[in-house]
């Protein structure tokens, strides 16, 4: 179906990364990673109008930026410092992409270290706000580099909650917990199964679900059709190419 | 108005070995380095460091200051991690209290109140409860009865922050967008240093920027000191950003021995007005590198295409 060779798979990521915000109405956006970015935005400039991003640092800005732009060229709508982004979370009005060092079967993922935590083999970033993020918004992870070591039977450190984790934990954990979609380099993934487990949602043009198998650490639920991830339309491509990303930084995260 | 100025070696003065010790600022952000620099050059040792973590931890790591460390992460900002706090960590050279960075900030206001914990949904379900047993949930007395983390307060003894402006009774001004925890940081602590970029006379705030960024309030200091480039090489805008080029030389430098060893000779076993003197030195050197590569490329680009693979390659 999806023939159009001309679309990269960075930018089917951004696509599916955008589809992340589809049905969202006025939240904070919050995005990490290159194809994330591009995705809040286009969602921004196309069928989630009313979304807010932010400046990266300490503002919310007006309509959508490109990536890389100058500080100065920027209109600011809000002040919005840490402290405060702490009221927007605990509240729930922020629908997060946060990337995975590992990520795992019912959604847990991990940032904190790899091995055994009080004496990792590698110490990573932390925690950070994974375990706040996760029972109190939605949220979605991006991996760009889908392997074996990326998507594991049961990450080391459980940084963000999982459905399993949330629901042993108890109601006030689940009460608002989602996490909405697994965007990787090489596909879409979600929890829509009855027992809350990662499902592959679509596959990127040109990838077969045979490679996201044997790329995969775990069993995934594998539905009889597999859709492909969808197509940028033209006007998307347009913003991505020439308004969001004229210098394709999206080219050197994702492989062609 | 008492004054309340003081200098680097009398702050250092009053902080005593097993302390803990809050330092303000986030990740490589206004961090009060040149505070942390007069640690590194005491002999302090044992302590617990309580951060929004960024090389400030790394570098009290580095020189074995630290017993423990309480965070939600520790990051260059630019660069993810550090290399130091990986190395302690990775060692078990330093004990680690690692929470969700939310119940970190509860965990400096519970201080500030005076209360013993604030409740939160963050940390259930996750590893953060696994990995500090201690910590406890507390279940609402009211018709809901939802089972919520109490995350304790995090109580300082000493707090350390970094400012654009201050004056001599320690009122603080931020200037930068982002005022971080600091005002926090100093509440939950028991005695309470503000180093700065500039000390003005109190009349002086309010041309430098508006009420709002007049946020450190003398109710909340003991001591203020004088400490101009005292965040290098974090950023502390709108004073000066961060100097990308020092931390990657300290990034360099940590991962190799004997250059870690003339790094800090150069670096770290001077005073702050050595330390500042050498790397604005180390700036310039940088710039007449990066000049002398850039010329090398434009001679081979000019000397054809076989010059150029050479020099591409070498």
């Amino acid at each position: 179906m999806s023939t159009d060779t001309g679309v990269t798979r960075a930018e089917y990521c951004t696509v599916a990364c955008a589809e992340v915000f589809r049905g969202d109405g006025e939240v904070m956006a919050s995005a990490f990673g290159t194809a994330p970015a591009l995705g809040a935005r286009l969602a921004r400039l196309t069928f989630a109008p009313d979304l807010v991003l932010t400046d990266g640092d300490a503002a919310l800005v007006v309509g959508a930026p490109p990536l890389g732009a100058a500080p100065s060229d920027l209109v600011l709508e809000s002040h919005m410092p840490y402290r405060k982004v702490f009221d927007v979370v605990w509240s729930g009005r922020r629908n997060l992409i946060m990337m995975a060092s590992q990520i795992d079967r019912t959604g847990n993922q991990n940032i904190s270290a790899i091995g055994d935590w009080s004496r990792p083999k590698a110490q990573l970033v932390g925690v950070r706000g994974a375990p706040g993020n996760t029972v109190n918004h939605s949220t979605s992870y991006w991996v760009p580099n889908h392997s074996t070591r990326s998507f594991v039977e049961q990450v080391d450190v459980v940084s963000g909650v999982g459905y399993q984790r949330a629901a042993a934990a108890g109601p006030s954990a689940t009460r608002f917990h989602e996490i909405r979609h697994v965007v990787s380099n090489l596909g879409v993934f979600d929890f829509e199964t009855p027992d809350k487990v990662m499902r592959l949602r679509s596959v990127h043009p040109r990838v077969t679900v045979d490679e996201v198998v044997e790329a995969t650490g775990f069993e995934l639920v594998i539905p009889s059709e597999v859709p492909d991830t969808r197509l940028p339309t033209p006007e998307e491509l347009d913003l991505i190419r020439t308004v969001l990303d004229p210098r394709g930084l999206r080219e050197r995260e994702v492989k062609p | 108005m008492s004054d309340k100025r003081m200098t680097l070696d009398e702050l250092v003065g009053e902080l005593r070995s097993g302390m803990t010790i809050g330092i303000g600022g986030w990740g490589s952000r206004r961090k009060p380095m040149a505070a942390v620099r007069a640690i590194l050059r005491s002999d302090l040792t044992d302590l617990t460091v309580v951060a929004y973590g960024g090389p400030d931890v790394g570098l009290l790591c580095s020189a074995g200051k630290v017993a423990k460390v309480v965070y939600g992460f520790v990051t260059l900002d630019s660069i993810p991690t550090d290399p130091h706090f990986k190395v302690a960590r990775q060692t078990g050279a330093v004990e680690a209290m690692e929470v969700d960075e939310g119940m970190f900030y509860l965990g400096l206001f519970a201080a500030s109140q005076r209360i013993p914990f604030l409740p939160t949904r963050s940390g259930l379900g996750s590893d953060v409860m696994r990995v500090n047993p201690s910590l406890r949930t507390v279940t609402s007395p009211y018709d809901d009865g939802e089972e919520l983390v109490a995350m304790p307060a995090l109580h300082l003894d000493a707090a350390l922050v970094h400012v654009n402006r201050a004056d001599a009774a320690g009122s603080g001004q931020i200037l930068g967008p982002d005022p971080f925890f600091d005002e926090l940081f100093l509440g939950a602590a028991d005695r309470r240093f503000v180093t700065t970029e500039r000390l003005v006379d109190t009349d002086r705030f309010a041309s430098e920027g508006p009420i709002q960024t007049m946020c450190i309030s003398r109710l909340l200091t003991d001591g203020v000191v004088e400490t101009p480039g005292g965040a290098h090489f974090t950023a502390c805008v709108p004073d000066y950003t961060r100097d990308e080029g020092f931390q990657k030389e300290y990034v360099a430098a940590a991962g190799d021995p004997g250059a870690w060893a003339s790094f800090s000779d150069r670096f770290l076993e001077v005073d702050e007005a050595g330390y500042q003197a050498a790397t604005t030195q180390a700036g310039v050197e940088r710039d007449e590198r990066r000049a002398a590569e850039k010329a090398v490329k434009a001679g081979n680009a000019a000397a054809g295409n076989e010059a150029a693979g050479k020099g591409a390659s070498s």
